[in-house]
C-alpha cells in the first residue's frame, strides 16, 4: 500500500512512538505502563513505517527478522528470573543490587517482555507487508 | 534441592526449549537439538520431583516470593508428580520419533517452538497451585496445539483446526467465567486458599452449581460425553507424532483438572455430582467405543478410543472412594503410554503400509512380524488383558467401583473392554493378517531400505512397550505408588499446609 499520506506521517510517528515506547517502558516500574504497552507502542510506530514501504524496509529498520526478537525477548525475560535460585530463593524473585536507584532484574523482565511484544505483533504484520 | 528449584525446572525446560527455538528459527538442525535436550531436560527434571515428593510430601513455591494467596504457587504432590513424569517421557519418546517422516516440512511452519510451546503448557497445569494460572496454561496448551494441529497448511488440516480451536476456545471461554463466579464468590484464586474458603461459604447450593460448570469446562476438554465431538473431528487429521503428543497429553490435562478440582475443592457434594459423573462415565464409555467400530482409519479408530478410556479415568470421581481415585490415576498414567504407542505404531504401519487406511494396506505380519508383538502390547493393554498394564488399572477401578456398589458403572466397564479388544483385533486383521493390497511393495521396499528412519521410529515403540509389560509384570509399585496418591488427594491438609506454611516461601540471606 504505497499511501503518501502514511509514508510523510511515518517520519515523523516512527520517532515519537519509538521515544514513547521507552518512557513507557520505564515508567511501568510504579505507574501504568510496563514492558506489554511500550511493546504495542512501538510495534505501531513501526508498523505505520512499514506499511507503505513493504517487507524489505521492515528487516532494514529492525536489522533481524521478528521471530529473532521473540526469542530474544524469551530469553531475556527467562533470565531475569535466574539470579533467585542462585540466592536460594523461589524463581522471578527480583533482585536490587542497587540501593540508590530502583534499578532491578524487573526491568530486565519487563525489556524482555517488550521485545516478545514487538516481535509477536511483527511477525503477524510480515506476512500482510508487501514484497 | 530446594523446592523452588524442582517445582520450576519442569516448567523451565521447556520454556528454555521455546525461547531458543524460536531464536534458532533459521536454523532446523539446532532446533532439533535444542528441542531434544529440553525434553531430557524436561524428562530429568520431573524424575528429581518424584524422588522428592513420593514419600507423600507436598512441595510448594511462591513465584516471585509474592505470599500466598496473592502470588502464582506451584505445588507438586504424588499425582502431579507423577504426571509430570509420564509427560517428561513422553516429551522424549514423541520427540524422537518426530525427527522422520515429513520433518522437514514440520519444521519450516515452527514444529519444535509449538511442540516444546505444547509441553509448557502441559507441565504447567499439572503443577500449578492457582485456578486462574491453570486457565493461563490451558490457553498456552490450546494455542500451541492449534498450531500443530494446521502445520501442514491442507484444507483438511484447517477444517479441523477451526473446528478444533473453535470449541476448545467455547471451553476456556466458560472456564473463565467459571473462575470469575468463583472468584466473586470467595475473593480468591489459590487453590489451597479456596480449598479452605469453600467449606464455609453460607451458600452451598452455589457452590454445587459452580462445581458442575467446572465439571462441563473440563469435561470438554478432557474429551466426555457429551463434549468430546471435537476430537474425533480433528484428531485423524495431523501428522503421527503430533497426534500421539496430543493423545498422550491434551485430554490428561482434562482429566487431571477435573480430578484435581473435585478432591480439593468440590468434594463436599459428592452425593450431586456423583451420579451426574456417573452417567457421564457410562456414556462417555459406550459412546466412544462405539463410534470406533465404524471406521477402517487407524487414527479415527484410536481417536474414539481416547474418549473411550477418559470414562474409566473418571470412575474414581464416581465412586469417590480412595481406591477408586487411585485406580483412576494409574489409569491416566496406564493408558497416556498405551495411547502414545499406538499412535506412534499406526504411524509406522502409514510408513511401511503405505496409508492410515485399514483397507489400503494389511501383510505386515508377514514382512515386520516383531511390529505384530509391538503393536500387541499395547493394543492387548488398552483392552484389559493381563498380564499387561491395562489390567492392573481396569481391575482397580472396577473393583472399587463393585465395592461402592456401582454395578452399572461396573458392567458398563467390563462390557466396553470387550468391545476394546474387537476394534483392536480390527485392526491386527486388516492390517497385519490380511494378505497385503499388490502396490503396497513399493512403499514397504522403500521402509526397509531406510534404516535410520526404522531406528528413530521403532526404538521410541519398543521402549514405550516395554514399559507397558514392566508396568503389568511388576505391578506392585505402581499400583502401591497410584494408590498412595489417590489417599493424599483426599488428605487436603497436607496440600493446604504446603502453600501457607512451606519453607520453601521463606526468604532467607544467602546461604
Amino acid at each position: 500500500m504505497n499511501s503518501m499520506i502514511l509514508r510523510a506521517t511515518s517520519r515523523l510517528i516512527l520517532p515519537a512512538a519509538l521515544i514513547f515506547s521507552v518512557y513507557v517502558l520505564l515508567r511501568g516500574h510504579n505507574e501504568p505502563g510496563g514492558g506489554f504497552i511500550g511493546g504495542l507502542i512501538a510495534a505501531a510506530g513501526i508498523a505505520v513505517h512499514a506499511i507503505p514501504r513493504g517487507r524489505v524496509s521492515l528487516t532494514q529498520l529492525i536489522f533481524a527478522s521478528p521471530k529473532t526478537y521473540i526469542g530474544t525477548g524469551l530469553v531475556i525475560a527467562l533470565a531475569s528470573g535466574l539470579p533467585a535460585f542462585w540466592l536460594a530463593q523461589p524463581y522471578l524473585m527480583h533482585q536490587w543490587p542497587f540501593q540508590a536507584i530502583a534499578l532491578g532484574t524487573t526491568l530486565i523482565f519487563d525489556i524482555g517482555v517488550y521485545l516478545v511484544v514487538i516481535g509477536a505483533v511483527l511477525s503477524f504484520l510480515f506476512y500482510y507487508l508487501e514484497e | 534441592m530446594t523446592a523452588d528449584l524442582l517445582l520450576t525446572l519442569p516448567v523451565l525446560a521447556p520454556a528454555i526449549g521455546v525461547a531458543l527455538c524460536a531464536l534458532a528459527w533459521s536454523h532446523p538442525l539446532l532446533q532439533r537439538l535444542i528441542s531434544l535436550a529440553a525434553s531430557l531436560g524436561l524428562l530429568c527434571a520431573s524424575v528429581a520431583l518424584l524422588l522428592a515428593v513420593r514419600d507423600g510430601t507436598v512441595i510448594a513455591t511462591q513465584f516471585g516470593g509474592w505470599a500466598p494467596p496473592f502470588g502464582i504457587s506451584f505445588v507438586g504432590d504424588m499425582f502431579s508428580a507423577a504426571m509430570v513424569l509420564i509427560t517428561g517421557l513422553m516429551a522424549v519418546a514423541v520427540g524422537i520419533y518426530g525427527l522422520v517422516g515429513d520433518v522437514e516440512a514440520r519444521e519450516n511452519a515452527f514444529y519444535h517452538v509449538l511442540y516444546q510451546g505444547l509441553l509448557l503448557g502441559v507441565t504447567g497445569a499439572f503443577l500449578t497451585g492457582d485456578i486462574f494460572n491453570l486457565y493461563v496454561w490451558f490457553e498456552i496448551m490450546l494455542i500451541s496445539s492449534f498450531g500443530l494441529l494446521s502445520l501442514g497448511g491442507t484444507r483438511e488440516q484447517l477444517d479441523a483446526g477451526i473446528k478444533y480451536v473453535t470449541l476448545n476456545l467455547i471451553a476456556t471461554t466458560f472456564f473463565l467465567m467459571s473462575v470469575a463466579f468463583l472468584y466473586g464468590m470467595t475473593g480468591t484464586l489459590n487453590m489451597a486458599d479456596l480449598a479452605r474458603v469453600i467449606p464455609t461459604l453460607e451458600n452451598q447450593g452455589l457452590v454445587t452449581a459452580l462445581a458442575l460448570m467446572f465439571l462441563a469446562t473440563f469435561g470438554a476438554k478432557a474429551a466426555v460425553f457429551p463434549l468430546f465431538y471435537w476430537l474425533p473431528a480433528a484428531y485423524h487429521t495431523a501428522s503421527a507424532p503430533i497426534v500421539a503428543i496430543f493423545a498422550a497429553l491434551l485430554t490428561k490435562v482434562g482429566v487431571y483438572a477435573i480430578i484435581r478440582t473435585f478432591t480439593l475443592l468440590f468434594d463436599g457434594d459428592a452425593g450431586y455430582t456423583g451420579p451426574i459423573v456417573t452417567a457421564v462415565a457410562i456414556f462417555t464409555m459406550v459412546t466412544g467405543v462405539l463410534g470406533a467400530a465404524a471406521h477402517f482409519d487407524i487414527r479415527r479408530i484410536l481417536s474414539f478410543h481416547i474418549v473411550s478410556q477418559i470414562g474409566y479415568m473418571l470412575f474414581g470421581i464416581a465412586v469417590a472412594t480412595p481406591l477408586a481415585i487411585g485406580g483412576s490415576i494409574l489409569y491416566v498414567i496406564h493408558h497416556i503410554i498405551v495411547k502414545a504407542n499406538l499412535f506412534l505404531i499406526a504411524g509406522v504401519v502409514n510408513r511401511a503400509g503405505g496409508s492410515f487406511d485399514l483397507k489400503q494396506t494389511g501383510g505386515l505380519y508377514r514382512t515386520m512380524p516383531m511390529l505384530g508383538v509391538l503393536f500387541l502390547i499395547p493394543a492387548l493393554s488398552l483392552a484389559g488383558l493381563p498380564p499387561l498394564s491395562g489390567f492392573w488399572s481396569k481391575f482397580t477401578v472396577i473393583k472399587a467401583s463393585l465395592e461402592a456398589g456401582h454395578i452399572v458403572l461396573a458392567t458398563a466397564g467390563l462390557a466396553v473392554g470387550i468391545l476394546t479388544l474387537y476394534s483392536m483385533i480390527k485392526i491386527w486383521n486388516e492390517a497385519f493378517w490380511k494378505a497385503a493390497p499388490d502396490q503396497s511393495g513399493q512403499t514397504m521396499r522403500r521402509w526397509q531400505a531406510d534404516r535410520r528412519a526404522r531406528i528413530i521410529m521403532l526404538s521410541p515403540v519398543v521402549v514405550l512397550a516395554a514399559i507397558t509389560l514392566t508396568i503389568g509384570l511388576f505391578a506392585e509399585p505402581f499400583v502401591d505408588y497410584s494408590l498412595r496418591a489417590g489417599e493424599q488427594l483426599l488428605d487436603k491438609s497436607a496440600y493446604i499446609d504446603a502453600v501457607f506454611g512451606a519453607p520453601a516461601q521463606v526468604t532467607e540471606a544467602r546461604p
